[in-house]
């Protein structure tokens, strides 16, 4: 039961990073990987708030290991994130890479923050 | 300004179609399915590896940690094959670098971590991890790319004649 909870979220969340990176992709020009970004904090927001009703006792272990484990951690990515902060410093980008790096964690945890403050203050 | 396009991970597996002005998903349904039964196999398999070495409650989460960098490592290997040694079947690289690596490497629990163990009264951990993390995935990326060029390039002089 728990592996097909984790089965099923990886199905969605893979599938929504590709298609939410080829859609946000599309709608700039700069080099900056905006579609990497968007996925990870907003995969970063959706379990911050779901880590944030579990300890309130509002998520059951099964919906943390279908949204969680399976959904937002096939959602977010650390491999394209790397490797695309790794091809913008080869392509003479430096400075956008670093920003890449600075700016992912830094939004990636100021979401999971809101992420648990919202449901706290939601659930208690 | 714009700066130059970095290579992709989530580029899409077109069959000669101009994709840019056509909506994102037309003739995204295989590449779809591939991603979606590669980011099944990806997490199942981080989800495994959760299993076999459970976290420790309040210490650094070293299974995600090495989930992440070696996840990091491959990809690099990956795409220097991919992109540079050989032209494989348009579904590999989403089936593989976007679902398979993808749905295996993580960038929320990375990010959720931090926050608990912030929360718990971790200071040093988290940052610790914060900063190992990036510098470890990063160095990871950049080495398997080096490496990966490097080996091919000697294998390719390696078959031409003397």
């Amino acid at each position: 039961m728990n592996w097909v909870l984790v089965i099923v979220g990886g199905m969605v969340g893979a599938p929504l990073r590709y298609l939410t990176d080829r859609a946000v992709q599309a709608r700039h020009d700069s080099g900056f990987p905006w579609g990497t970004f968007t996925v990870n904090v907003v995969g970063c927001l959706v379990l911050g708030a779901l880590t944030g009703a579990a300890t309130a006792g509002a998520a059951s272990s099964h919906l943390q290991l279908l949204l969680g484990t399976g959904l937002c951690g096939a959602l977010t990515t650390y491999s394209t994130f790397s490797y695309e902060t790794l091809r913008l410093a080869e392509n003479g980008a430096r400075p956008q890479a670093a920003a890449n790096a600075i700016v992912s964690v830094a939004a990636g945890l100021g979401a999971a923050f809101a992420g648990v403050a919202a449901a706290q203050s939601l659930w208690s | 300004m714009t700066s130059p396009r970095p290579e992709t991970v989530d580029e899409p597996a077109e069959h000669g179609a101009p994709a840019r002005r056509a909506p994102v998903w037309r003739g995204q349904g295989p590449a779809v399915a591939v991603v979606a039964v590669g980011g099944a196999a990806g997490a199942s398999a981080r989800y495994g590896a959760a299993l076999l070495w459970p976290a420790r409650t309040g210490g650094f989460p070293w299974t995600t940690f090495w989930v992440n960098v070696v996840g990091c490592c491959v990809i690099g290997v990956f795409m220097v094959l991919v992109t540079e040694v050989w032209a494989p079947h348009p579904l590999v690289r989403p089936f593989f670098g976007t679902g398979v690596l993808g749905g295996f490497t993580t960038f929320s629990t990375y990010a959720v971590d931090i926050q608990r163990l912030l929360d718990e009264g971790h200071p040093r951990t988290a940052l610790a991890y914060l900063a190992a993390t990036l510098v470890a995935a990063l160095a990871a990326v950049w080495a398997a790319v080096a490496l990966t060029r490097r080996v091919s390039a000697r294998w390719s002089a390696g078959r031409e004649p003397s």
